[in-house]
């Protein structure tokens, strides 16, 4: 059975619903027959077409009641969820902070470092966190810009900025995408879930107590973090290249969800982001080297990461030679 | 204060497009932009019905609610205007508007869009009533002449009518009790939580 003989039964059994309305004019198919109203239409779908004359076929749409819909996720929703998402993530680690305190070298600086992360990849981590950034803060400026910053800057200067806000998001789009699409091929593999993740989260990550669960070069959390950011990835950017290509794959309707479906991708991504930052910076002693030299402590290493020193170790890669402190004079 | 109002009347309408043709004329609307079009539903069908729309100057307009540089306003006429001067074409408007009103000239590469376009119930925009950048800009500004917009004007059947909102409903109910029929002020429940219909879609006889 073909797929235009379904749509035909399909249609011949609506019109059966449909047809006492048009059995009450007394001259179907006259000029003056009954006609079909607004309200039948808009109960029949989610907006009213007709078919016009002028090129522009999206213009046949006469209305589309769902665009009030749309405004109340803008209006209320997204400026909501956005203020608890985001405050609410920032406001858990400060809390982090504050109950537990960063996370130390337990055993001290060794004096020894380890290379965990070669310049390619910092390169591709800094990429992304450069374009990300410019990405959060103009994307951010569409949802919450006329509140907060219009008022302090004026119409003018405002309009300004978003104008350029508009572009820079358009344009910072495509590093973004290019360096995560490499941080997964480098990646991906080294975060594939094993039993030895499972392990690690049932022991807490060793943030609450003192304990160190073994992990490889990237522990449970870490690998949790890195899926959560290629999926976000992709997600914000299908939607987005939907939103920066109007009405190229879809209608008002698709144009309304991509929207929506982005920001909120995209205010998850942020409040995911905010946790990386202080894990990043503040949250672990010693961590912030692995992403800016790529040379992180061996006390470090061992802590965090024992099944991955223990694979360099076997290969023979410790990279920096022994503490030079009190070498010096051995003539 | 009268609060200024569309009301097609489908069916007096007869799908000529003068209101369209009459548009473009006044204001000098850019290439590809059409504040206002007329659109057929079940065409060639028995019953069939035309209706001219544009931007419906909403009250409480969601294109207003949504624009991320405040750009539109609304007017103590009812008339919903915007200021180009601020538009960024981000393309929110379109996205809220239940009518498909705004309209964005290409504004460069991709879907980049330019300043956003729409009918301004012939009273220009926040340039100085009568000035050259105001025509420039938004077309004509006839409201500030004392005449309703060419649009209404040229409606040869007046299917179209334009003006206070209270003096046009009642002209559309005293047509509907007079020819005992009206498919209803369309639009007028979402734009303005207005609903004119007397008797649904029947006509005189039924």
């Amino acid at each position: 059975m073909s797929i235009r003989a379904v749509v035909t039964a399909i249609a011949i059994v609506i019109l059966a619903f449909a047809a006492p309305v048009a059995a009450q004019a007394p001259h179907p198919g006259g000029p003056n027959a009954a006609a079909v109203t607004e309200q039948q239409l808009l109960q029949q779908d989610y907006l009213v077409r007709g078919r016009g004359t002028i090129p522009d076929t999206r213009s046949y749409v006469i209305e589309q009641p769902l665009g009030r819909a749309w405004r109340l996720v803008q209006e209320v929703w997204l400026r909501w969820i956005g203020v608890g998402v985001i405050l609410g993530v920032a406001g858990l680690f400060a809390v982090v902070y504050f109950m537990l305190g960063p996370t130390m070298i337990e055993a001290g600086r060794s004096g020894r470092t380890i290379l965990r992360f070669k310049l390619i990849e910092r390169a591709t981590h800094w990429t992304i966190a450069a374009s990300f950034t410019v990405l959060a803060f103009t994307g951010l400026n569409i949802t919450f810009g006329r509140e907060l910053l219009l008022p302090l800057i004026g119409p003018e200067a405002f309009s300004q900025w978003a104008m350029f806000a508009k572009y820079a998001h358009a344009y910072a789009a495509f590093p973004f995408m290019l360096s995560v699409a490499l941080l997964f091929l480098m990646w991906a593999r080294a975060n594939i879930p094993t039993a030895v993740d499972i392990r690690w989260f049932k022991a807490g990550g060793g943030m609450v107590k003192h304990v160190h669960p073994p992990a490889d070069k990237f522990n449970g959390g870490q690998k949790a973090f890195f899926w959560v950011a290629i999926l976000g990835t992709a997600g914000v950017a299908v939607s987005g290249i939907g939103l920066w290509l109007p009405f190229f794959w879809t209608n008002i309707v698709g144009m309304q969800l991509a929207q929506v479906i982005h920001a909120l991708i995209a205010l998850a991504f942020i409040a995911t982001i905010i946790a990386h930052i202080y894990i990043g910076i503040i949250g672990l002693e010693g961590g912030w080297e692995a992403m800016a030299s790529g040379d992180v402590d061996l006390n470090w290493a061992k802590q965090h990461h024992s099944l991955w020193v223990e694979r360099e170790f076997g290969q023979d890669r410790v990279v920096s030679p022994p503490a030079p402190r009190g070498m010096i004079d051995t003539s | 204060m009268p609060q200024m109002k569309f009301l097609c009347d489908a069916d007096r309408c007869i799908e000529c497009n003068a209101c369209v043709t009459a548009c473009k004329n006044e204001n000098e609307v850019p290439w590809g932009i059409n504040r206002r079009r007329v659109v057929t539903i079940n065409d060639g069908e028995a019953g069939e019905r035309s209706v001219s729309m544009a931007c419906m100057h909403c009250t409480d307009a969601p294109c207003e609610a949504v624009c991320p540089v405040n750009c539109i306003y609304t007017t103590e006429d009812g008339v919903v205007l915007h200021n180009k001067d601020l538009c960024i074409g981000c393309g929110y408007c379109f996205y809220a508007c239940p009518f498909g009103a705004p309209q964005y000239p290409q504004g460069g590469n991709f879907g980049s869009r330019g300043k956003m376009d729409k009918c301004t119930f012939c009273a220009g925009g926040p340039e100085l009533d009568g000035s050259a950048a105001g025509y420039e800009k938004y077309g004509a500004n006839r409201l500030a002449e004392g005449k309703l917009p060419i649009c209404a004007e040229v409606c040869s059947t007046r299917a179209l009518l334009a003006g206070d909102g209270e003096v046009v409903a009642q002209i559309y109910k005293d047509r509907v009790a007079q020819r005992g029929y009206g498919s209803g002020a369309w639009g007028w429940k979402v734009a303005y939580n207005e609903t004119l219909q007397t008797e649904t879609g029947r006509r005189r006889g039924d």
